[in-house]
């Protein structure tokens, strides 16, 4: 490795960091604003920002996202404001859809987020249709679709993998595997640790990776893009990962077993990924405290302009309905 | 004019529109299998068969629509839509509202129902009157073969998504078609009779019976309007009302059964709107609260006749 390509992957990696200390900063401001009763419930990522900025860093401007109701690390990877992700979660007028989504189902199409669904598995259900879209125009173009281990035991899951592969779309499956659907132990629900080992019997490549590892995560997630990119054909990603958080806010987690949670919190990405830029010297902790004050402005600001804003009025009650 | 079936005048729609506009897709069911012409004439990317699996379906026309295609597709029966409500009512019928109008989602969705073949109730349940309920979406149900097309043009044409329901027994019905670029505009009814003393309100197969009781009752010195709804969301509010302030008596008749149905609708409707203009209560003829049955008299006898809708105008007569 040259010096230069050195300096690149370090700026590359405090990047990452940075991102994935935004997106934890402003799933702590959500939590903290259902907490103080000024916003309603969310779903936060906490535990899995390196698969969001891991995979959505390896794609280009034009490819398109569809996610679902944990998708905040998605969205802030992508460039969202978190100022009109949190209007949108505080049902304000200057949110992305103009506050009728909330939490659960941000769309943005200007940065490509298209239909995130909040109901397990219709993220899947939507992802072929976008990829078939792009399938018919002369680009390059692919569709990521984002779901958890939760959505691969709805039927919509196998429908979705199966069109993709028989019709060759240009989809790439991430399955963020976070252990948890809802209230529910994976392993309660499903008899495999790996859900790529259900994909790669459709027909299409289908790996697994370290979720918490966002070098790793970023790493496999070019090869993928680049698969989809070039063959037109879908691909399986499964970033193997946790929820560290509830399933949805306030949750006390008093049926999570103490002792995964407590080994899982150990390789939280952060702090794996801050203890290994300090270590290496690619980072100070100077610069680690200035990047982490500049997270903290960003949220506050984020935070004060989403208080600011106005509701929508009443008329938006029965607007964007019909065409 | 040609005349031609309903199948036929639906397929001519389907390729008429396929031509106008490179966006519009066909897929689903056996439609490549049955489309051998709209293969060739447009490539098997835009005319496809799909797994038996309506929910993928639905949902690849949603993501397809929203992201610039016009996707057409067949989910053959009704009672199959069951397995596609989730992409039908909570992405193409909410995502656009939900996205703050960021999305569209102009797509059809075809399904058949009603009787005539005997299939049962897990092929013929007439539940158009879900969809009615399910915000975003739009509802026809055509009776003429002309209607058919007509209507088909429009929902392909149509920014939102459009639910499309085929009477079983209308399929292999001839009829009249105009010729050239023939478009039925979606929410406008079609008065088929006029008449001065009652209004018989029905959409699908149910519209020829009641044209056959307006014809019996002519004999009986009574003269029924026939409106036809071919729409059932949006639906034509103004039509109904003229034509029932027009009358003072009205019955809705439908296959489909009674509770909260097309027909408790316009019953609202009507109470709400038209009250002072009722010469008497308004009837609902509908199918019974029971799934189809197969058996071919049993399934004849589900869907309201002639007799009873003659019987019912002449109880309202009686009235005044």
């Amino acid at each position: 490795m040259t010096i230069m390509e050195t300096v690149v992957e370090r700026s590359a990696a405090a990047e990452a960091l940075e991102t994935m200390l935004t997106i934890r900063a402003f799933e702590e401001q959500s939590a903290a604003l259902n907490a103080a009763g000024k916003i309603g419930s969310v779903c936060t990522s906490v535990g899995q920002e390196a698969s969001a900025v891991g995979v959505v860093s390896a794609l280009q401007g034009h490819d398109l996202i569809l996610t679902n109701h944990r998708s905040a690390g998605h969205l802030i990877a992508r460039g969202a404001d978190p100022g009109r992700i949190l209007a949108e979660i505080s049902g304000k007028a200057t949110g992305y859809c103009k506050g009728k989504s909330g939490s659960l189902h941000i769309s943005i199409k200007e940065l490509g987020v298209v239909l995130t669904s909040t109901i397990v598995g219709g993220e899947l259900s939507l992802a072929p249709g976008v990829g078939l879209s792009l399938s018919m125009q002369d680009t390059d173009a692919i569709a990521v679709v984002f779901f958890g281990d939760g959505a691969a035991t709805e039927g919509i899951f196998h429908e979705a993998l199966n069109i993709a592969a028989v019709w060759e779309l240009p989809v790439l499956f991430v399955c963020e595997n976070n252990q948890w659907q809802a209230f529910v132990h994976r392993k309660e629900t499903m008899l495999t640790d790996h859900v790529s080992e259900w994909a790669g019997k459709f027909g299409m490549p289908a790996v697994t990776v370290d979720g918490n590892d966002v070098e790793a995560v970023n790493a496999a997630a070019k090869d993928a893009v680049a698969y989809v990119r070039r063959n037109r054909k879908p691909y399986f990603l499964e970033t193997y990962t946790y929820r560290l958080r509830g399933h949805l806010e306030p949750d006390d987690q008093a049926y999570v077993n103490k002792d995964e949670l407590a080994s899982w919190k150990s390789k939280d990405p952060i702090a794996t990924l801050e203890a290994r830029l300090l270590g290496d010297g690619a980072l100070t902790i100077i610069e680690l405290e200035e990047m982490k004050a500049r997270v903290r402005e960003a949220i506050e600001s984020a935070a004060a302009f989403a208080e600011a804003s106005p509701y929508p009025s009443f008329d938006e009650m029965t607007t964007d309905v019909y065409a | 004019m040609k005349t031609m079936t309903v199948d036929q005048a639906l397929n001519e729609a389907l390729a008429e529109e396929m031509r106008r506009d490179p966006r519009v897709i066909a897929f689903g069911e056996g439609v490549a299998t049955k489309g051998i012409q709209l293969v060739e004439e447009f490539g098997p990317k835009r005319v496809r068969n799909t797994p038996l699996a309506e929910g993928i379906i639905a949902g690849t026309a949603a993501g397809a629509a929203a992201t610039g295609l016009r996707p057409v597709i067949d989910l053959l029966f009704a009672p199959f839509l069951t397995f596609a409500m989730e992409e039908i009512v909570n992405s193409a019928g909410k995502l656009r509202f939900i996205s703050g109008g960021q999305f569209s989602f102009p797509m059809v969705a075809i399904a058949r129902t009603g009787a005539g073949w005997g299939v049962g109730a897990q092929h013929n349940h007439n539940l158009e009157s879900w969809f009615v309920s399910s915000p975003g979406l739009k509802v026809v149900m055509p009776s003429t073969a002309a209607d058919f097309k007509g209507l088909l043009k429009s929902a392909i044409r149509d920014d939102n998504p459009v639910v499309f329901f085929m009477d079983i027994g209308l399929i292999y019905q001839p009829g009249e078609v105009p010729d050239g670029d023939h478009v039925v505009p979606i929410g406008k009814a079609a008065v088929r009779r006029e008449g001065s003393d009652v209004t018989l309100i029905s959409y699908a197969k149910t519209v020829h019976t009641c044209v056959a009781a307006a014809e019996a009752l002519a004999e009986q010195g009574v003269s029924a309007e026939v409106l036809d709804l071919r729409s059932l969301k949006p639906l034509d509010e103004d039509a109904i009302l003229a034509s029932v302030k027009k009358t003072g008596r009205a019955i809705v008749v439908h296959e489909a059964a009674g509770p909260c149905g097309v027909g408790a609708e316009i019953s609202a409707i009507l109470v709400e709107k038209a009250f002072g203009a009722l010469k008497a209560p308004v009837v609902r003829l509908t199918g019974p609260d029971a799934p189809a049955a197969a058996s071919f008299p049993l399934e004849a006898a589900y869907v309201p006749q002639s007799d009873a809708i003659v019987a019912a105008a002449l109880r309202g007569m009686a009235v005044h």
